[in-house]
């Protein structure tokens, strides 16, 4: 069992405790669903590393059919009273800050030391993950001693997080699967051919609209650049843009890549960075995070397609 | 084409507001299913790739520190200090933590940021006390809509950051797959180019949030 195979039991046991503290929730009529949709995702990290992925793939449409249909009822979990509040934060003053930051910091500073001495116990692509998990432990250490917190205070806490954000917690790993079943399926590669149906290819600039245009759209599409990058490369960066009209591969690669993050800010489909704060900032409009983004996304895909147009014939 | 009709029902899924947990496993499903593979080989697949995209839940994990915080008086905590900084209009906080995020993921740095660790408990809290000082109890749309922008400078902050380092997953990605077809370049090549979209990027942002201070002022500041 690897370091972060143990991370992931720690956060399955975090699940398991918002089931837990659900399940004896009276005050939500449906909150058997909720307990038991917290329970599916705990089993999933519990167990996702031993048990075979058919089942896994089981308990995971569960969660989907659970939350999509009748829903999980509102979130209970009430805050502590303002006055509560007022009165720890006079008391403990500017050392409330020292656990938040050091979660950030912390994972910064454990990413590089993995990266140099845990050859053998971590993979280096793990090295973020892992440094996050050992972050969060350390900081809940020194939180519980700062503040003289009863140890199921944590737990609680997280439960009451998690029935806020709610279903949406497990919205960006569904996505993630989506994006290997269009794989599958070959869904880029149709995406592809019809784009390139329609570009007048004499035109260096329409070339260049497009290339830049395409990677924006089929990222709003697929919600991750990285997967519209190989595909629209493939199908207009390298043919059209750099052998054809004889444009740079590295302008075209860095802007295009860019181009495709502009789309990343105008859909839904990236859960993880526009769906999942709205929820974690309790927004009423699932959407919110993406419609202030949108005339960034726009102005700069603007930007990046003249960057382009003007760079990549001239280097 | 038939290929796409996971697409599609993504597209009318979100468009109609049906809940996404739900739209996004049909989608999949819709998808397995018109690639022509069978049931058990479709859930599957579900389930590896669940399993291999965990990480993405671990955002999560932090929670148990954070709802302790703010159970404690974090966030009155981080406006209280922000009462004490002279001048502080919600704009510029986000613009200086843009800044940060920015000059930080540069440097291969992202994780310091996010949504769960830094914009919930701090940032957003901040943005929030910087308008609260100047004009007092806000309307929730007000509120909402600080809360979306502290959100969205933090995504713009790292996307359009991160492409300076030259070991970010994004830029060996580019360098992997344009070897892969006979163009050999080294990462530095490919962050350089990334640097004009990065300033463009801020100055674009910033100047939309210099608009924000000013739509607030208009929109809050109560006649003498």
């Amino acid at each position: 069992m690897s370091v972060l195979d143990g991370i992931y039991l720690l956060l399955g046991l975090m699940f398991a405790a918002a089931a837990w503290f659900n399940l004896h929730d009276r005050t939500n009529p449906r909150h058997l669903r909720r307990a038991l949709f917290w329970a599916l995702y705990a089993a999933t990290f519990l167990f996702g590393s031993w048990l075979p992925p058919f089942v896994v793939g089981c308990l995971a449409i569960g969660m989907g059919l659970l939350a999509g249909i009748g829903g999980l009822g509102k979130a209970t979990a009430v805050e502590a009273a303002p006055a509560q509040r007022q009165a720890a934060a006079a008391r403990f003053g500017d050392r409330l800050f020292v656990p938040a930051l050091l979660i950030p910091l912390l994972t910064v500073a454990g990413t590089l030391l993995l990266d140099k001495f845990a050859d053998g116990w971590v993979a280096a692509k793990d090295a973020t993950l892992v440094a996050l998990g050992l972050a969060v432990i350390a900081a809940l250490a020194v939180g519980l001693r700062m503040l003289r917190q009863p140890a199921a205070v944590p737990l609680a806490e997280s439960r009451r997080l998690l029935d806020a954000v709610g279903a949406v917690a497990a919205l960006p790993q569904l996505l993630a699967v989506l994006g290997a079943l269009f794989a599958l399926s070959g869904v880029g590669q149709v995406v592809a051919d019809l784009v390139g149906r329609f570009i007048p290819v004499e035109s260096a600039a329409a070339v260049v609209a497009a290339y830049c245009v395409g990677m924006a759209l089929f990222t709003l599409v697929m919600g991750n650049a990285f997967a519209a990058f190989p595909v629209m490369t493939a199908g207009i960066g390298l043919p059209l843009i750099v052998k054809l009209h004889g444009g740079d591969p590295a302008v075209m690669g860095a802007v295009g890549m860019l181009a495709g993050y502009c789309g990343t800010l105008m859909t839904p489909l990236a859960a993880n960075f526009n769906i999942v704060p709205a929820a974690l900032l309790e927004l009423p409009d699932q959407n919110g995070v993406i419609k202030v983004q949108i005339p960034t996304g726009l102005a700069l895909l603007l930007v990046n397609t003249l960057l382009m147009y003007f760079l990549v014939f001239r280097f | 084409m038939l290929a796409l009709i996971g697409v599609a029902v993504v597209v009318l899924g979100f468009a109609l507001r049906l809940n996404p947990l739900l739209v996004v496993v049909a989608a999949a499903l819709a998808t397995g299913f018109a690639g022509g593979f069978d049931v058990v080989t479709i859930v599957s697949e579900f389930g590896r790739a669940f399993t291999q995209n965990r990480y993405m839940a671990l955002v999560w994990f932090t929670l148990p520190v954070i709802g302790m915080l703010e159970k404690n008086g974090l966030k009155e905590r981080a406006h209280a200090v922000m009462a004490r900084v002279q001048g502080a209009t919600t704009g510029r906080v986000l613009t200086v933590y843009m800044l940060i995020r920015q000059l930080t993921a540069s440097l291969g740095l992202t994780s310091f940021g996010g949504h769960a660790q830094m914009v919930r408990p701090l940032v957003a809290p901040m943005a929030e006390a910087a308008a609260e000082n100047r004009y007092g109890e806000l309307p929730d749309g007000t509120r909402n809509l600080i809360r979306a922008h502290s959100a969205a400078t933090d995504n713009i902050g790292v996307f359009f950051g991160e492409d300076i380092f030259i070991a970010m997953g994004s830029v060996l990605l580019i360098k992997g797959y344009l070897e892969q077809n006979g163009y050999v370049l080294t990462p530095i090549q490919i962050a350089l180019w990334s640097i004009p979209t990065a300033v463009a990027a801020f100055l674009i942002h910033a100047t939309r949030l210099w608009w924000l201070d000013r739509r607030l002022k208009r929109e809050l500041e109560r006649q003498p």
